[in-house]
């Protein structure tokens, strides 16, 4: 059993216990305890189920590498799923389920595909579930949907905030190990401005556990004092809990500091996501062990050598009473020897090496523990916790056995580099056959914006194995990243460290060497995504021969750990199939996150109110007080419609209809946009953006123009003001203001920078009021201060002066075929002029109409909109426009290309209007059938609905929609689908369904 | 992310402050002009691996369009300018073809 040794464990604070529970169970611990170690502390080997065959699974590492032992942490608005109990810090009251199993962590039923993982072999989601079709939506996704996946998802709105946090240095430096801290001190002493991250909550690293000895010292002591020696320098910074997460293009990086995850009393963001740029990065990020790949490496109390040695030596627990190390090195003498010194049994040490005569299994054998050379792990005893090993002759097939009792399992397959941050960005690995692991290549490291390197490896995560190696390739990167950020390093060396001799290791992939298919089924390369050497090498038979193939079919490495344990043993197991060399294999791509980051810290600020900033028009308080219901429009929000009391939106839509087409209606115009455009070129250059003649508009005029893309769509339309010679005002639609202007921009920037004009968005200056209705003129006349009669100012014209004492610009035009004046005033008075227009219009009917009521108006008098008749592949002559678009001008953005045959030709889809035969409303975007299939077996189409309304006025369903030679086919009837099958009869008809003739709004 | 110093305000980028506009120094093809050429100014463009010319804008800064030189392989960046010039400067060419001698300007 696990249990705590007492007065050991370097991180406890004894006298600070701290109580929580696991599956509703109250148990203790200390501050300094990992989630994990506490558990263990309390026996609790069984964490979690596995992913595909709910096999029993146990915390197999002590750090962030761990990929078996996730947790449901937290409850209601703090609740988290696929918490690492291993990288999660024990605080008072911390709450924890088990996940991925039902009904519990003991008894799971799931644990049926264990028993028929031979039906559910590497890729069966590819080769099963196949047919028939229709049972994979209603039988099979169901099932597997309930049965596979990690935690629950959280269902509260998560009630902590988060927050980004910008930085700029000169070095950063991810890892505060002992390699972190010295290359933080070589780059400090130079004055470069220094960042240095640590994930967890310690500084040191594996150095003190590993009993390292600096310059005479423990590597406790060297530690400590170099913290003091870095908190001393004002140029340097260090943060704990903050893991570097991903390194990107140009010295860009991320830091994820964890600050209230300890601590959740504390009033602070929880996460704070550190965007930093960094002139270089040195990745001080160490090593991890490699497991070994034999059967029923997988049961709880089977764990990485290293990592008991930490959990006995940081926290004081025992993973077992007995304890069988299984090695391919010598560095898992260390824990032997670490377990013997805390008078814990080591029954016998596996060394899969035929000999083993280095200093370190001398030192095990001078202390009476066995090694059994040559030998390897047939087959580990037990169920939800490890009862024995079976052991044999590593060169064997697994035959003859002999077992040794135990309940821990401590293996290492050796080390291997942690070169995620360095091939984020593009840094390359050579394959070091000595250690067996990839390491990074310094000749080919990840490119800056100058073209040289940014990313220096520093101590272990350079290949470095030993202390003063380390020390010494943590001091040259420390001083070689001040060099390159413009910095002059100080003379100095690497403080001396005590050499260790370990005697070679020896690549262990599968173990035995000839293990039988019964065992290399049960041999996991990745836990977390239950993957097994059998399928490895099954992939490989079925002709997966790029390890990127490799791990999409059996999903090798794709689980949230990112194969950081599997990855190396997969890809080994893969060579070994396709009979090449391991660096042949390649790696798949290493890419960020390090590890899962919150979706907190990567949204930040930006949730809530402030996701995305709403704009409001001066109104818009206005609207909200009347109860308007409001609809996006682009960031703006407008009033759809303003229902009253209990009255449907339909109804409401229909009552502002009826009321502005027969007494007066006021509506928000402001949205729209207002560009400025002035110069003495400025109307030659409309005549480029307009299909149609801007230059000839008289100053007082306005005209309404069409803008299309240089491929010859529709992109934009609205009116155009001439203020005076050299001043335009157009208008935009309301959610295209932005990308008008900037587009305005792009040619005068880029292509026709000689012409003198000037372009600006004065959009939000106005506020802008359409009064429109039978009584316009009369409540415009009523508040006085300008002529605004048929006379003074006609149909498409313009003029200044005052409404009521307000400083106006009035526009006579229409989009509703009303009569009616759009009047803007400057934005801070446009809500006194509003209330103005109310009270002065109270009399004649006033009432405000929201954004329904436009659009059904529009479509009544066949005006087009931009957005539903256009999608971007359509061009002004499909909508009947032609009278919009100049045969004078040679040239106007968009001309050349509608001359294309495909853009002239006559088989374009048409606009023209519908009506349905029993007057009901076609639905929105319904295509119009025609005779036949398609190459491709679907029913052929003649057209589709591109607005559909019932219209209170026609007190009918009217629509426009493009046709195949619609306007040669008015009166014929054409069907149109419904989503459910049945057709809707439609007639093709004029799209001006109201006041033809155009004399209501000329009047 | 990458970072682009911008030749207008002097501003040292970053990419999230910028638009990428593709291919710089497309000669605009309008009336009289053959399919052809109007098929290579709307849509045919380079995708070198290695130097590439671009035009990016500065549109969440100063709001000005410029041009960038840039290996697409490395990112490495060889230089910002004017938008207002039918091709790069003379003194970046130089310095492009010193840094990658096998590079041809098409």
């Amino acid at each position: 059993m696990s249990t705590r040794i007492p007065n050991t464990g370097r991180f406890l604070d004894k006298t600070a216990p701290a109580t929580f529970t696991f599956n509703g169970k109250s148990l203790g611990g200390y501050a300094g305890d990992t989630l994990a170690s506490a558990l263990l502390a309390n026996d609790q080997m069984l964490m979690g189920r596995s992913f595909k065959y709910h096999r029993a699974r146990g915390a197999v590492a002590s750090g962030a590498e761990e990929p078996n032992a996730l947790v449901n942490m937290g409850a209601d608005d703090r609740f988290e799923p696929n918490q690492r109990v291993t990288t999660t810090e024990l605080f008072d009251g911390l709450t924890a389920k088990s996940q991925n199993h039902w009904p519990s962590l003991n008894f799971d039923v799931g644990v049926i595909n264990n028993y028929v993982a031979r039906f559910l072999p590497a890729g069966f989601y590819y080769k099963t579930f196949m047919y028939p079709r229709a049972a994979w939506k209603h039988v099979f996704e169901p099932i597997i949907r309930k049965s596979a996946g990690l935690g629950q998802a959280p269902k509260a709105r998560d009630a902590d905030r988060y927050e980004h946090f910008y930085y700029f240095t000169d070095v950063l430096i991810v890892g505060g190990g002992i390699a972190g801290l010295q290359s933080a001190l070589a780059a400090g002493q130079s004055g470069a401005k220094v960042l240095l991250l640590e994930q967890t909550a310690n500084w040191g690293g594996r150095a003190p556990v590993d009993g390292a000895q600096i310059g005479g010292k423990s590597a406790d002591e060297w530690v400590t004092e170099t913290l003091a020696a870095l908190q001393a320098l004002p140029n340097v910074t260090i943060r704990a809990r903050t893991m570097g997460a991903g390194v990107y293009d140009h010295g860009y990086a991320l830091g994820y500091e964890r600050i209230t995850d300890h601590a959740p009393e504390m009033d602070a963001p929880r996460h704070r996501l550190w965007r930093i740029r960094a002139k270089q990065i040195i990745t001080a990020t160490g090593a991890i062990e490699r497991p070994l790949s034999f059967a029923g490496n997988d049961i709880p109390g089977v764990m990485l050598a290293g990592g008991v040695r930490d959990y006995l030596i940081n926290w004081g627990v025992a993973i077992g009473e007995r304890t069988v190390v299984v090695t391919n090195n010598d560095d898992g003498y260390r824990t032997a020897l670490t377990l013997h010194k805390a008078g814990l049994k080591v029954p016998a040490i596996i060394d899969a090496r035929p000999n083993a005569d280095g200093d370190l299994p001398n030192q095990a054998r001078e202390r009476g523990i066995a090694v059994r050379e040559g030998r390897g792990i047939a087959k580990v005893k037990g169920g939800k916790r490890v009862l024995g090993v079976a052991i044999c002759l590593q060169d064997g097939d697994g035959g003859a056995r002999e077992e040794i009792a135990c309940d821990c399992v401590a293996m290492s397959g050796g080390w291997s580099p942690v070169v995620h941050l360095w091939s984020h960005c593009g840094g390359k690995l050579n394959w070091i056959e000595e250690h067996a692991h990839f390491a990074p290549d310094p000749k080919r490291p990840p490119l800056g914006d100058t073209g040289e390197g940014f990313v220096v490896t520093s101590g272990t995560a350079s290949g470095a194995m030993d202390t003063p190696e380390v020390l010494k390739d943590a001091h040259l990167a420390g001083k070689a990243a001040a060099k390159s950020a413009g910095f002059t390093p100080k003379r100095s060396q690497a403080p001396k460290a005590t050499a260790t001799t370990e005697a070679a290791m020896a690549p262990v992939w599968v173990m035995p060497k000839n293990a039988t298919i019964e065992l290399k089924a049960k041999m996991w390369l990745d836990y977390q995504n239950d993957v097994k050497v059998s399928d490895v090498q099954l992939a490989a038979r079925e002709g997966y021969e790029s390890v990127e193939h490799t791990k999409r079919y059996t999903t090798l490495g794709m689980a949230t750990d990112q194969g950081k344990l599997s990855n190396i043993n997969g890809l080994a197991v893969l060579s070994d199939a396709l009979n090449q060399a391991i660096p042949q294999t390649g790696t798949t791509t290493f890419r960020p996150p390090y590890t899962p980051i919150s979706l907190g810290a990567i949204a930040g600020e930006a949730r809530g109110e402030i996701f995305q900033p709403l704009r409001r028009t001066p109104l818009h308080a206005w609207h909200e007080d009347a109860g308007a219901y409001m609809e996006p429009v682009g960031q703006w929000r407008r009033p759809y419609c303003y229902p009253r009391g209990a009255e449907s939106h339909e109804d409401a839509v229909a009552r502002e209809v009826t009321n502005t087409r027969n007494a007066l209606g006021l509506l928000d115009a402001s949205t729209l946009g207002k560009i400025i455009v002035k110069g003495p070129d400025a109307g030659k250059f409309l005549d480029m953006l307009y299909t149609n003649m801007m230059s000839t508009l008289k100053p007082g005029r306005c005209r309404y123009g069409l803008m299309c893309s240089e491929n010859g769509f529709l992109m934009d339309d609205g009116v155009v003001a001439r203020i005076d010679e050299d001043t335009f005002l157009c208008h935009t639609t309301s959610g295209g203001a932005e990308n008008i202007h900037g587009w305005m921009e792009e040619w005068l920037q880029t292509e026709w920078w000689d012409w003198k004009v000037y372009v600006a968005n004065v959009t939000e200056q106005l506020a802008q009021v359409a009064v429109v209705g039978p009584n316009a003129r009369k409540v415009l006349e009523k508040m006085g201060g300008m002529d605004v009669s048929k006379e003074a100012l006609t149909f498409m014209g313009w003029a200044d002066g005052t409404i009521g004492g307000f400083d106006a610009r009035v526009y006579r035009i229409s989009f509703s075929g009303e009569l009616s004046y759009e009047v803007a005033v400057p934005a801070s008075q446009g809500r006194a002029f509003w209330d103005a227009l109310h009270a002065a219009g109270a009399e004649f009917g006033a009432m405000a109409y929201g954004t329904e009521a436009l659009h059904i108006m529009r479509a009544e008098k066949g005006f087009i909109m931009i957005g539903d008749e256009t999608d971007g592949t359509v061009i002004p002559q499909d909508l009947g426009l032609h009278w919009a678009i100049s045969k004078k001008k040679t040239d106007f953005l968009g001309k050349r290309a509608q001359q294309r045959s495909f853009m002239a030709s006559t088989e374009r889809w048409q606009l023209v209007g519908l009506e349905t035969v029993d007057g009901s409303v076609l639905p929105d975007g319904a295509y119009a059938l025609a005779e036949g299939m398609n190459a491709n077996g679907q029913r052929n189409m003649q057209g589709r609905v591109t607005s559909t309304y019932h219209s209170p006025t026609l007190e009918r369903g009217i629509a426009m929609g493009l046709v195949l030679h619609g306007p040669d086919r008015m009166g014929e009837v054409i069907n149109f689908g419904r989503v459910d099958g049945t057709l809707i009869p439609a007639k093709i008809v004029d799209p001006v369904f109201y006041d033809k003739s155009g004399e209501k709004q000329d009047v | 992310m990458l970072i682009l110093e911008c030749p207008y305000c002097g501003v040292k980028a970053e990419e999230t402050e910028l638009h990428a506009g593709g291919e710089a120094h497309l000669t605009r093809h309008a009336t009289g002009s053959t399919d052809d050429e109007l098929k290579f100014y709307l849509f045919q463009r380079k995708n070198p691996k290695g130097v590439h010319f671009e035009r990016w804008r500065h549109v969440n800064g100063c709001g000005k369009w410029f041009h960038a030189a840039r290996c697409t392989m490395t990112l490495e960046v060889f230089g910002t300018y004017s938008a207002q010039t039918f091709e790069p400067p003379k003194a970046l060419l130089s310095s492009i073809k010193a840094k990658r001698p096998d590079w041809q300007a098409t």
